[in-house]
């Protein structure tokens, strides 16, 4: 049986399905948005990230790709200081640039960097309120009291997330009688309420079903138009169908960073190569 | 017709006879237990529903019918013969019926009766300051014990970062449930009552009785805000709110019907202490309801009767008889179902919240 074993002796067939044709306005180089410069990152004693240097281009999706434990999610976290939360991490060395300020300097409030940096989890996390009050939870902390207003976010976020035909008729039910994929699109849609410029997703379709994980992958092209988006994936297939932009990680290392085209077809580095054809992960 | 024989017959060795030993023998722990509880309260109930039951006497006015064990202050009994027939009468009633009988036996000419009687203090009227007290007390206790408890609470789960120090803190307030509540009764005697010089008061019941129940309201405060799955709290978090933000909306809403069971166990603790109100807050006997005080400040100045230590009071301090040991199970019959009232209803408050904050 043709299959790609471990073992096989001609490497070159990656797993990857051949990329899609790249659309016009893909071509075009995007200004960075965020600069990530000589970052190193500890868990207590223990180094998790070595030197990290990536720029990630505006409004474009960015994949994480890599084995378990290698540090993506990591840097994903570090982009929204969510890190910050955990006992004795501390960012040793280097910095991280959103739009030339750096996110770990004296004068920035994480609470507000947090609004600007939205984050989709794996597990999806619907809060047990009705959906009309898990979209509008971001904007009534920020003290928006106008029912139209809300009205407007709410129908604006789940049309952006594509579940509004599927809820229109059930805002006030509660967010936990959906399924595993429009509970993540709800989470989506919550997250998008607050009109963040970047949305970092941390494995967003690893509790998905296929068909489910299809239409979240449809909506990050149709998110891509207005936000930045970095997707962290364990599926080599899901980086090469999304994303414009791979960067492999290995041991707290950033190996490649290239065009999602080059990484999956033409991997300048032997690890990559090795990686996205199934050797190792 | 025997089953055939197989792998998976059973057999009946020594080891399966005493598993089934040791079952029954928890069975019998089990059913002891329930014995013994359903024979206590059984006994309570069965001496002391007949003096609530016999106390039921019409009215002229609104609302026509009273009972006048629960809604009437102690008073003394008095046994006597009147023509021949033997009576019992509380203290007012005697006294009127002396005069009236006086009056009568004045008007018609005939000489004045003697009234010899004997009397036994307690034993006649009822015990509705008591009732009243003991509500106060409840109330106020459990009020200053859910606020300074659960905010203790959401310190340490939430905010306090674990050292040596917060360890400490959480061995403290263990040990806290183990002090004997006569001990809180002389803490609260020197702290509120001298120190602060707020003499025999709710103020210093209620201080007294609410730190005697903080460790239970805390450990299950703490117990259930860790209940509240994680995720909650970072996908609030991730949407750029404050870490208030995130426990006021998203965690303490929802940690609430579990700390409001352990506030269940809390009020039947605060209602049936004797020792923490003996020097703090009660009296034996007291004319004055509490809400009649000169101006309102006294309010929370003033010491109230309570239900447990008029059981106290009746059982041991005054002689004993076939009428005190009436009003006694009375009392315990009331004071039962005052707790089961108190906590049916916070029972009901926290199924009103699971319905609405159902995770």
């Amino acid at each position: 049986m043709e299959n790609s074993s471990p073992t096989s002796a001609a490497p070159s067939r990656t797993l990857a399905t051949p990329p899609r044709v790249a659309r016009k306005d893909d071509t075009v180089p995007s200004p960075t948005l965020i600069d990530v410069k000589g970052l190193d990152f500890y868990y207590g004693a223990k180094q998790a990230l070595f030197d990290i240097n990536i720029a990630i281009p505006d409004r474009r999706v960015t994949a994480f790709i890599g084995p378990s434990g290698c540090g993506k999610s990591t840097l994903l976290r570090c982009l929204n200081r969510m890190n910050d939360l955990i006992d004795g991490t501390a960012v040793k060395r280097g910095e991280i640039k959103i739009r030339d300020i750096d996110i770990y300097g004296p004068a920035v409030d994480p609470i507000e960097l947090r609004k600007r940096v939205g984050m989709v989890f794996q597990k999806s996390n619907p809060f047990p309120k009705s959906i009309y009050e898990n979209i509008i939870y971001g904007l009534r902390i920020q003290g928006v009291k106008s029912k139209t207003k809300l009205d407007e976010v709410v129908e604006k976020s789940l049309r952006g997330a594509a579940l509004w035909d599927e809820v229109k008729d059930r805002l006030h039910e509660s967010g936990l009688g959906l399924s595993g994929g429009q509970q993540q699109r709800l989470c989506i849609a919550r997250t998008i309420a607050v009109e963040p410029e970047v949305i970092l997703m941390d494995e967003p379709c690893s509790a998905l079903d296929p068909i489910a994980t299809a239409k979240v992958e449809e909506l990050i092209h149709e998110l891509k138009k207005q936000f930045t988006i970095i997707i962290v994936t364990h599926s080599m297939q899901q980086a090469a169908r999304c994303s414009d932009r791979t960067a492999f990680f290995y041991m707290g290392k950033l190996i490649e960073f290239d065009e999602t085209h080059n990484i999956f077809m033409n991997p300048k580095n032997a690890q990559t190569e090795a990686y996205v054809s199934g050797r190792f992960g | 017709m025997t089953a055939p024989s197989h792998f998976y017959t059973s057999r009946n060795s020594f080891q399966r006879r005493t598993e089934g030993t040791i079952v029954w023998a928890f069975r019998l722990a089990t059913y002891v237990i329930l014995l013994c509880g359903v024979f206590v309260i059984g006994n309570i109930c069965l001496k002391g529903l007949p003096t609530v039951t016999g106390s039921f006497r019409s009215l002229k006015q609104f609302p026509y019918v009273t009972n006048t064990f629960l809604f009437e202050a102690p008073e003394s009994l008095y046994i006597f013969k009147h023509e021949g027939v033997k009576r019992e009468m509380g203290d007012t009633e005697y006294r009127a019926f002396r005069e009236a009988e006086t009056a009568r036996a004045t008007a018609e000419g005939r000489p004045v009766p003697e009234f010899k009687a004997q009397s036994y203090v307690y034993a006649a009227g009822g015990i509705w300051p008591c009732i009243v007290g003991t509500v106060l007390l409840v109330v106020g206790a459990m009020t200053i014990a859910l606020l300074l408890g659960v905010a203790s609470a959401i310190f340490l789960s939430e905010y306090a970062r674990d050292s040596a120090f917060v360890r400490f803190i959480r061995l403290a307030i263990l040990n806290l449930a183990g002090v004997p509540s006569i001990v809180f009764g002389l803490f609260g005697f020197a702290m509120f009552v001298l120190y602060f010089d707020w003499n025999v008061s709710l103020m210093s019941g209620w201080f007294t009785l609410a730190f005697m129940v903080l460790p239970v309201v805390i450990t299950a405060s703490e117990e259930a805000l860790k209940a509240v799955p994680k995720g909650f709290r970072e996908g609030s978090l991730a949407l750029g709110a404050t870490k208030w933000q995130t426990i006021r909306k998203n965690v303490l809403p929802y940690a609430l019907p579990g700390i409001l069971t352990s506030s269940i166990l809390g009020i039947a603790r605060v209602a049936g202490e004797t020792a923490p109100i003996m020097f703090t807050a009660a009296y034996v006997v007291r004319d004055k309801l509490p809400w009649e005080v000169a101006k309102f400040g006294d309010f929370f100045f003033q010491g109230v009767m309570a239900l447990p230590y008029h059981i106290y009071v009746v059982s041991s301090k005054i002689p004993q008889n076939a009428y005190t040991q009436r009003v006694q199970y009375g009392t315990a019959f009331v004071f039962l179902g005052l707790v089961a009232l108190i906590a049916g209803s916070s029972i009901l408050l926290r199924n009103k919240l699971r319905g609405r904050y159902q995770w």
